[in-house]
């Protein structure tokens, strides 16, 4: 079970003068379910896009499934943050989660019996399969995220990566999301980060930290002891916005 | 109150405004929920020098801005994201290039000052039964390009960066999406000129969006408007001897404000 599903060695995201990934080491296994926490321009999205290959870093490198980002981009499920969209955007729950079905495959055809079915499916996974014809403008925060998460699975992906899925969702239906993905991970890895440290920590396996540089305490075993100790680094980092001071502390244990 | 039919002319118009209304239909649905209607004013403004330049070397002035509206959307679309420069400075300076150019053009010309203003505000009444041809070319390529790639451009327009990680070529399919404004650009040239072909690309699209939530509705129900529009726009200019291109944008201008009130009312 342990082989590498993601591994970033000494990344670096550069633009101009302004450092925003400064040598980050990361390996994620398959079948993890991976944290990742820090303050808001801590560089969580930008860390996300080098996994997808949206961005290039300046330095350092990735490797996805053994390969390039780029040439495993059909097996990452990408759940972006929901306050990018336009909320009045044309488009039902249904054609949004069809989406994830898209591909180089895809071009010159429509979407057949196999790609319905999946879609349906995943939006029934999420419980929003009732609403899949409705526009997605009249649908609240969190079932939005939940059609994005459905699209993300639709695309049947070996890791699924999501950007701040409980930014705007009230604290019941973010404990439902975490069910949910819980309950995903058992097929699926995942890496999600957040700015939220309040849940994250009492269902994910393994916490990093990220602000410019990624600490990373993922060790197998996860103690009490240890997601305490991480929960705790990032209520200094957000409080201070000192990293190395974090980093010091973490050097001397 | 039908007794302007019997002008050839007329008929000419009316058919052309038919074929201009579903190329501005479709494609302006687009540009609207992109958010490219910058690009697309560019795009426009620069075909001016095609049709410059098609004066200048005396060849079809619709086939030189067909040219430009091209290559200049071409330009754009593979220069997104390359350079330092941003694309709205990008678009301005492609914007004025486009139309002094043409000014430059047409100024060379010795002697003979051909009717600036019909490519700069349109005239729908001059339309010949080549510009019918080439508007009709047009529009089906448009129609077959929409129809092959609508889930891409669908994809494309609500979220990009999705469809680059779904493995879509996205680059190529925005390309193809600005050369397929290109065309339109050309095919609403003859009805409202350079400078109003932004007024079509928008205005119908807009209002359609008020009433649906669905895209390829919101195509079907710009076409719609876009044919009233302009034949209303046409009628009323013949009746009260109006510019044409003119009267056509502000009669959807009219609709547009008259819809908004209505929405807000609701």
């Amino acid at each position: 079970m342990s082989d590498e599903v993601i591994k970033l060695e000494n990344v670096w995201v550069r633009y101009g003068n302004l450092t925003v990934l400064e040598d980050v080491n990361l390996t994620v296994f398959r079948g993890d379910f991976l944290g990742i926490i820090g303050p808001n321009g801590g560089g969580k999205t930008t860390l996300l896009k080098v996994i997808l290959g949206l961005i290039k870093p300046s330095r350092g490198r990735v490797t996805v499934l053994g390969g390039s980002p780029e040439s495993k981009r059909g097996l990452i499920g990408y759940v972006p943050q929901i306050t990018q969209f336009d909320r009045n955007f044309p488009a039902s729950v249904l054609d949004v989660v069809l989406m994830g079905r898209l591909g180089r495959g895809k071009l010159f055809k429509r979407y057949d019996e196999q790609d319905k079915r999946l879609a349906l499916e995943m939006l029934k996974a999420m419980e929003m399969a009732e609403f899949k014809d409705k526009p997605i403008g009249e649908l609240s925060g969190g079932q939005l995220q939940r059609v994005l998460v459905a699209r993300a699975l639709a695309s049947e992906p070996e890791i699924l990566l999501l950007d701040e899925p409980t930014a705007s969702i009230d604290e019941p239906t973010k404990t439902e999301l975490y069910e949910l993905l819980k309950k995903l991970n058992e097929k699926v890895t995942i890496v999600l980060v957040s700015h939220d440290i309040g849940v994250i920590s009492t269902y994910v396996d393994k916490i990093a930290c990220l602000n410019k540089k990624l600490f990373y305490h993922g060790s197998k075993e996860v103690t009490t002891k240890t997601l305490e100790e991480t929960y705790r680094c990032p209520v200094e980092l957000i409080a201070h916005g000192v990293p190395h001071r974090v980093l010091r502390k973490h050097e001397e244990e | 109150m039908l007794d302007f039919l019997q002008y050839e002319f007329m008929r000419n118009a009316l058919m052309a405004g038919l074929l201009a209304s579903l190329a501005c239909g479709i494609i302006g649905a687009l540009v609207v929920v992109k958010r490219i209607s910058l690009v697309s004013g560019g795009i426009s403004h620069a075909a001016f020098g095609g049709v410059g330049l098609g004066y200048l070397l005396d060849f079809d002035p619709l086939l030189g801005a067909l040219f430009f509206a091209l290559a200049s959307s071409l330009g754009m679309g593979l220069m997104r994201g390359r350079t330092k420069v941003s694309e709205d400075s990008a678009i301005g300076i492609l914007w004025v290039t486009g139309m002094s150019l043409g000014v430059l053009f047409i100024g060379l010309r010795a002697g003979y000052t051909p009717d600036l203003f019909s490519y700069l505000f349109g005239s729908i009444l001059t339309v010949s039964r080549l510009d019918l041809a080439i508007m009709f070319v047009l529009d089906m390529v448009i129609l077959l390009v929409v129809f092959t790639f609508y889930k891409e451009l669908l994809a494309l327009s609500f979220d990009e960066e999705f469809a680059t990680v779904r493995g879509v070529p996205t680059r190529y399919v925005y390309l193809t999406l600005l050369s397929m404004v290109a065309l339109t650009v050309v095919v609403l040239i003859r009805i409202v000129g350079v400078v109003l072909v932004i007024a079509m690309l928008t205005i119908p699209a807009t209002i359609a969006w008020q009433f649906s939530h669905k895209l390829h509705r919101i195509m079907f129900g710009s076409t719609v408007l876009s044919v009233v529009f302009t034949t209303s726009g046409l009628w009323l200019s013949y009746v009260f001897n109006s510019a044409s291109g003119a009267t056509i944008v502000l009669v959807s201008v009219a609709a547009f404000i008259l819809s908004s009130t209505l929405k807000s009312l609701r």
